[in-house]
């Protein structure tokens, strides 16, 4: 049997639904914790259209959105600036890797007591960690900018600034893009956490745990999935914006 | 005296540039050390005007230092280099990297990168693109300019190259081992180009080459440097009429001089 290429991806996926179906047939597992892949399936269905699921997913999409946003507009200009003077980013490097370092849910008490129980916790702590992975690879990015390039930019007569916005700018843009792919995924696992654990009253966070402790199980895997599926779907958007506008990466 | 008076006599910028003889680019005491070496030591030079000199010598001697000393991408220690007179600040020159796809700017179509040093400069956009068109009739450059550099093969972005540093009308181009990253029969090809640009433009050319062949086959005169501290060895001119093509390669003036160049270079690299 011969699978075209663009197909294989599936491959995969339906040997995990063979497999769940399977023992969900056989009753190898207790029903109660592992529902059939159809009824978790309807549940998702059904949540995300009308229930409370949907209500949820758009929460966390709001505040993971946010996050990274916040972060981008202050990590970006900050890394180009500490990038483009070898010297100024040694000089706070230690500090950029052992905050980057330090889990960010460490944080949340410190946030909760500068902001309370709310949405600006877990959006400030969120903001917090993919700030530091935005800066991170920002400041790489320029600092790695190719020697040739920048020579190239000088003879040419270029000045400092127009160095910086004409080709530094653009040289790290590609890293700049992995950064804000990785601070992304963080800003969505420190939202979802936060959204379990400080007195959230929505998110998918709050809604898988609120499945698990009414024992709702089609409903706690109808929301991992959900959270999957969102975690997936950002990455790949950035990919996508990433081809677009970084069309030279990798050539 | 009577030469002096003729000038003096013909009316104010009617002076034939080509009958200038004075050297374009002087060099004098020029100097630079590296922890490890010492490159050159008081080193003096005049480059001809108008013409194309090769820089050839043994791996390491400091021909990309010089012409990056000139070309200001590198501080001499000592020295002074002169353009007519003037210092490079006020001069428009062209260099081009041996690196061609790190020399480019991949975010930029051909077309843009060989815009590029006249927007530096302030050009309006409709002149850059008129300017630019113009170069491309008069090279006779046949590359769809609208694609990025990614997608044009290793000469063409090599010609990409040669065009952005003569876009600006250089008074002097500098080209570090512009061909050695490109396989031979693109090399080939390139060294025409080239020659075309040379006789079309009668720009100053220095070029860097570790191929003695391209070297004398390109060049009006080819400068031999010393192991380090570098020193002129012999400064060989070849006059061979242009357009040079595969025939003169086995002609006989062309023979004994790469010979000549060959057999100064084995000396000096003997003498270790
Ligand atoms: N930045 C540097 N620091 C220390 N030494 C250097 C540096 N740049 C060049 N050198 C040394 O100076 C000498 C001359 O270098 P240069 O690149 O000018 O030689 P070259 O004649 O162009 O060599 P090649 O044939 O390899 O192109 C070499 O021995 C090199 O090792
Ligand atoms: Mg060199």
């Amino acid at each position: 049997m011969k699978i075209p290429n663009a197909l294989l991806p599936l491959v995969g996926v339906a040997m995990l639904l063979a497999i769940w179906g399977l023992t969900v047939a056989l009753r190898l597992v207790d029903p109660v914790l592992l529902p059939s892949p159809l009824a978790t399936f309807r549940t998702l269905w059904e949540g995300m259209l009308s229930g409370k699921l949907g209500v949820d997913f758009l929460k966390t999409v709001m505040r993971t959105i946010s996050s990274t946003a916040i972060a981008a507009v202050i990590a970006i200009p900050l890394g180009i600036l500490l990038g483009s003077s070898e010297k100024l980013y040694r000089s706070v490097e230690f500090l950029i890797d052992f905050f980057r370092s330090t889990p960010a849910s460490a944080m949340f008490p410190l946030f909760l007591v500068l902001f309370g129980v709310g949405d600006r916790t877990k959006i400030s702590v969120a903001a917090f960690g993919a700030a530091l992975v935005i800066l991170f690879n920002v400041a790489y990015g320029v600092m790695n900018a190719r020697k040739t390039r920048l020579l190239a930019a000088k003879v040419m007569g270029a000045s400092r600034t127009r160095v910086l916005f004409d080709v530094m700018l653009l040289e790290s843009l590609p890293q700049t893009f992995v950064g804000l792919r990785n601070g992304v995924s963080l800003a969505l696992v420190i939202i979802v956490v936060a959204e379990m654990f400080i007195g959230s009253t929505d998110g998918l966070g709050q809604r898988v745990f609120e499945a698990q402790q009414l024992f709702d199980m089609p409903g706690m895997y109808a929301a991992i999935f959900a959270a999957g599926a969102l975690g997936y779907t950002l990455n790949l958007l950035f990919l996508l914006i990433e081809r677009r506008f970084v069309h030279w990466a990798g050539r | 005296m009577t030469s002096l008076a003729s000038i003096a006599a013909s009316p104010p910028g009617s002076f034939d540039e080509s009958r200038r003889t004075a050297p374009h680019v002087t060099i004098r005491g020029l100097s630079k050390r590296y922890p490890d070496a010492v490159i050159y030591d008081r080193f003096d030079f005049d480059i001809p005007r108008g013409k194309l000199i090769s820089v050839f010598g043994p791996n390491g001697c400091g021909k990309s230092t010089l012409i990056n000393m000139i070309a200001g991408l590198v501080p001499a220690d000592a020295g002074e280099v002169l353009f007519d007179g003037r210092p490079l600040s006020r001069v428009k020159f062209g260099y081009v990297f041996q690196n061609y796809r790190e020399a480019l700017f991949p975010w930029l179509p051909a077309f843009d990168n060989i815009a590029y040093p006249l927007k530096v400069m302030g050009v309006p956009k409709a002149e850059r693109k008129q300017r630019v068109e113009r170069l491309v009739a008069r090279l006779g450059v046949k590359i769809d300019l609208s694609l990025y550099p990614y997608h044009l093969s290793g000469g063409q972005q090599q010609l990409v190259s040669i065009m952005r540093a003569l876009i600006v009308e250089p008074e002097i181009l500098f080209l570090d081992e512009p061909f050695s990253a490109l396989d031979y029969e693109m090399t080939l090809f390139m060294r025409d180009q080239l020659q075309r640009v040379f006789m079309e433009t009668k720009t100053t050319t220095v070029l860097v080459s570790h191929d003695l062949e391209e070297a004398v086959y390109l060049s009006d005169y080819v400068l031999l440097l010393s192991r380090h501290p570098a020193r002129v060895v012999e400064f060989v001119p070849y006059d061979a009429p242009r357009p040079r093509t595969d025939k003169t390669l086995s002609e006989p003036g062309f023979i004994a001089t790469k010979a000549r160049c060959l057999k100064l270079f084995q000396q000096e690299v003997r003498r270790g």
